[in-house]
């Protein structure tokens, strides 16, 4: 669980802030997939599979 | 369609119920056509909304966004970009999920500043109580300043109300926009307003980003507005403002209009996505859906298959029986009948196919497979959306190659389209089975697996192993570089609606039947042709054989026989097939295999075709036995051994494995990849490995 860095704004890409990864947006983890990658999160009601390299584009503050 | 007709784009999400609306405003009514230069698929139907009004609706692809990242999605943008009267959408219907419903507003507002009129359809609203939501309409149509309506389309619930809504929006006066990108920043997008103010800003500012420009924009405003485009990270950091800004307005539009009960949520999908992600129950409950699958295919469809098989053969004889001799009717009997039995008999299977592939993609399980299968399929430089291609290609490899449209890595892309065709396709099963029932003994193995099926299903492994291997070469030799992105969005699950599942089998099917059936019927009657005709020695053929038996011991059915063979041996046909047979020997077969062999290069299927055409040509009204039967007794005069003994079948079952025989999937990538050199590099690189492999295996086990 955390949220989407403002600092990520120019990292992300447009289709993923057009499927809701928007900073100030909370993201929680779901699932890792059993070969540790992709991952699945939840991020303002989208249910997405992203990979990895992508995820790291994104910095997210830890709020646990 | 008359003059009044209300044209009607259908927008939407994916997994929003987009195709149960389509279903159950148009129903039977669907067409599915071309858009012109793409082979993107146009589904339209025909919608009665009152007793003097109908509606033509088009079914978009479903999209995130107006931005595309795919060859589908750029679709949608260039649909609402046409200023054509003829073509352009009256009214455009967005369909929104109601649980979703944030993330489905964005592409209404970018679609809401095109400024043509919009109805909202929100959907599954019968989940509402269940989830916990709430929406306030009458505040929800004001702050949008938008028709919106309730609707439930699986249960049926709202349509008429759709349609009244689409008559009250149409002749109502045109819409406003949602969004006014002047806020972010006012003198660059003043200045892009000014170039043609016929278009809505927002339509501008598409054509800069998209670089997408419709027929009415004139040479140099072309330039004006790419000369908008020049500054990339401008560009980007304004596509980025400007979602978020979208996203601003949205949220505050559902503050005050949409309200959730976290408490109420259940956690159905949770669970469920533990066990189908699960790291070791998820794979195994995937090979048992294959399992399933493949067990299916082979079983259930073996009655009707057998019952066509058996008709059509029956239905030859009694055609021959009743209609005069000549040359029309040996056409119809030889030619046409085993044709058109040729390609209703791969129905069952493909139908069944096609069944499990819409439902698991209708309950959602599909998105789970490719987020499990993706780190594997990574390795071999494919996608974990490559996984449905893969499966699809188990049906036809030519909607496999349309459904790898969604992978926007184009390397993983291409390697994908490259080894489709390596899966066994329903095109193949035809001669799978045959040559199944012919070499293998129908026994069980472990006391309950059947032999047949067994040796069935490790066909279809060497193919995926063939796919896999494959792709890894390509990933090693290929050097395109493309970044390889990847978003899957994870449905919900839900339980398949019947009507969307046998409206789609019928889709598929029937667009199977009339597209490859085509390729079959009119080379079944070519080949009945070349088969009843040939040069001065066909004609002498009959002559010949009466004079050289005469003075020996031949009784009269068998004289008949051998005048037959020695026909088909003489017409232009089997002068092809001996004209390969030096080369296709050493595999272990003989020109009547080479005919089917040079036919099958149109379409697989139709080896079991030209077979049939081949041994049904020359036998006579009261013994025309099944296909099957007449392959089992044919014996090779060179060797006086039986044709399709062991050795032989294996060698054909691996060329039929590996060889790239299919005109209409050649076509299909050639029209994806633009370009002559993939569709060839499949061409020769498969049949040659076919060609390697069959020799090999023939003569080992010779």
């Amino acid at each position: 669980m955390g949220y989407i860095s403002e600092e990520s704004l120019d990292s992300i890409p447009l289709k993923l802030l057009e499927m809701g990864c928007l900073p100030g947006a909370e993201v929680r983890l779901v699932q890792i997939a059993p070969l540790k990658d992709p991952l699945y999160i939840c991020v303002n009601g989208s249910h997405l599979a992203i990979r990895k390299e992508t995820a790291s584009e994104i910095k997210i503050l830890k709020s646990e | 369609m008359s003059k009044k007709d209300i044209k009607v784009a259908l927008i939407g999400n994916p997994n929003t119920g987009k195709t149960s609306l389509f279903n159950q405003l148009t129903g039977l009514t669907q067409k599915v056509g071309n858009y012109p230069g793409v082979t993107v698929d146009k589904k339209q139907g025909t919608c009665k909304l009152s007793a003097t009004q109908n509606a033509i609706i088009t079914d978009l692809p479903g999209t995130y966004s107006i931005n595309p990242t795919s060859i589908d999605e750029s679709i949608v943008l260039k649909t609402l970009l046409k200023k054509d009267i003829k073509e352009s959408p009256d009214v455009i219907l967005v369909v929104a999920d109601v649980e979703n419903l944030k993330r489905n507003l964005l592409l209404f507002s970018q679609i809401k500043d095109l400024e043509i009129p919009t109805v909202l359809a929100i959907n599954m609203v019968d989940q509402m109580t269940r989830k916990g939501i709430s929406i306030d309409l009458t505040a929800l149509k004001e702050e949008l300043n938008t028709e919106v309506v309730l609707i439930s389309a699986r249960k049926n619930q709202g349509i008429e109300a759709v349609k009244a809504t689409i008559i009250k929006c149409h002749v109502a006066a045109k819409a406003t926009p949602m969004c006014d990108n002047k806020k972010i920043d006012p003198a660059y997008f003043d200045a892009l307003k000014a170039i043609n103010p016929d278009y809505t800003l927002y339509e501008l500012w598409l054509m800069v980003t998209q670089k997408n420009f419709p027929e009415g924009i004139s040479k140099q405003e072309k330039e004006k507005l790419l000369s908008f485009n020049k500054d990339g990270s401008k560009l980007k950091r304004y596509q980025h403002k400007e979602t978020i800004y979208r996203y601003q307005e949205i949220n505050k539009v559902l503050k005050k209009t949409y309200l959730v009960d976290k408490s109420k949520a259940t956690d159905v999908r949770a669970k469920l996505d533990k066990i189908f992600t699960h790291k070791i129950f998820g794979y195994f409950i995937f090979l048992l859906v294959l399992l399933l699958i493949f067990q299916a295919i082979f079983d259930w469809s073996s009655l009707p298959m057998d019952l066509i098989d058996t008709t059509f053969a029956e239905l030859s004889d009694f055609a021959r029986g009743n209609l005069p001799a000549g040359v029309f009717s040996d056409l119809i009997v030889e030619g046409i009948i085993p044709g058109i039995g040729g390609v209703l008999i791969f129905i069952p299977q493909i139908a069944i196919l096609f069944l499990f592939i819409a439902v698991l993609e209708e309950t959602g399980y599909m998105s789970r497979v490719v987020f499990l299968m993706d780190k594997i399929m990574r390795r071999f430089g494919m996608n974990g959306i490559s996984v449905i291609p893969l499966i699809s290609g188990t049906a036809c490899a030519i909607p496999a190659i349309m459904a790898t449209r969604t992978i926007s890595s184009w390397k993983e892309r291409l390697i994908t389209i490259l080894v489709v065709p390596f899966t066994t396709c329903s095109a193949r099963l035809p001669v799978y089975a045959i040559l199944i029932s012919l070499i293998i003994p129908d026994t069980k193995i472990f006391g309950f697996y059947n032999l047949q099926a067994f040796t069935l299903l490790m066909l279809y492994a060497l193919g995926f192993v063939t796919a896999i291997l494959g792709a890894y070469i390509l990933q090693k030799t290929l050097k395109i570089k493309s970044n390889s992105f990847f978003v899957v969005e994870m449905p919900n699950y839900k339980i398949p609606s019947i009507k969307n599942v046998l409206l789609d089998v019928l889709e598929k099917t029937k667009a199977f039947v009339l597209g490859a059936g085509k390729i079959i019927l009119a080379l079944s009657v070519v080949l009945w042709f070349l088969a009843s005709n040939g040069p001065e020695s066909y004609k002498n053929a009959e002559q010949n054989t009466i004079e050289k038996v005469a003075g020996t011991n031949v009784g009269a059915d068998a004289l008949q026989q051998k005048i037959a063979a020695a026909k088909l041996e003489n017409s232009y046909i089997g002068i092809m097939g001996k004209f390969i047979e030096p080369a296709i020997r050493p595999l272990g077969y003989d020109w009547k295999i080479g005919i089917a062999l040079i036919t099958s290069f149109a379409a697989r299927e139709v080896f079991v075709g030209t077979l049939a055409t081949i041994y049904s040509v020359g036998s006579d009204a009261e013994n025309t036995a099944t296909i099957k039967e007449k392959m089992r007794s044919e014996i090779n005069p060179a060797t006086g051994k039986k044709v399709f003994n062991f050795p032989a079948g294996m060698s054909l079952l691996v060329f039929y494995a590996f060889a790239m025989q299919c005109m209409a999937t050649l076509a299909i990538v050639k029209r994806e990849t633009k370009t002559w050199k993939w569709p060839l590099i499949q061409l020769f690189g498969m049949t040659g490995l076919a060609y390697v492999c069959s020799l090999i295996v023939f003569q080992i086990l010779k």
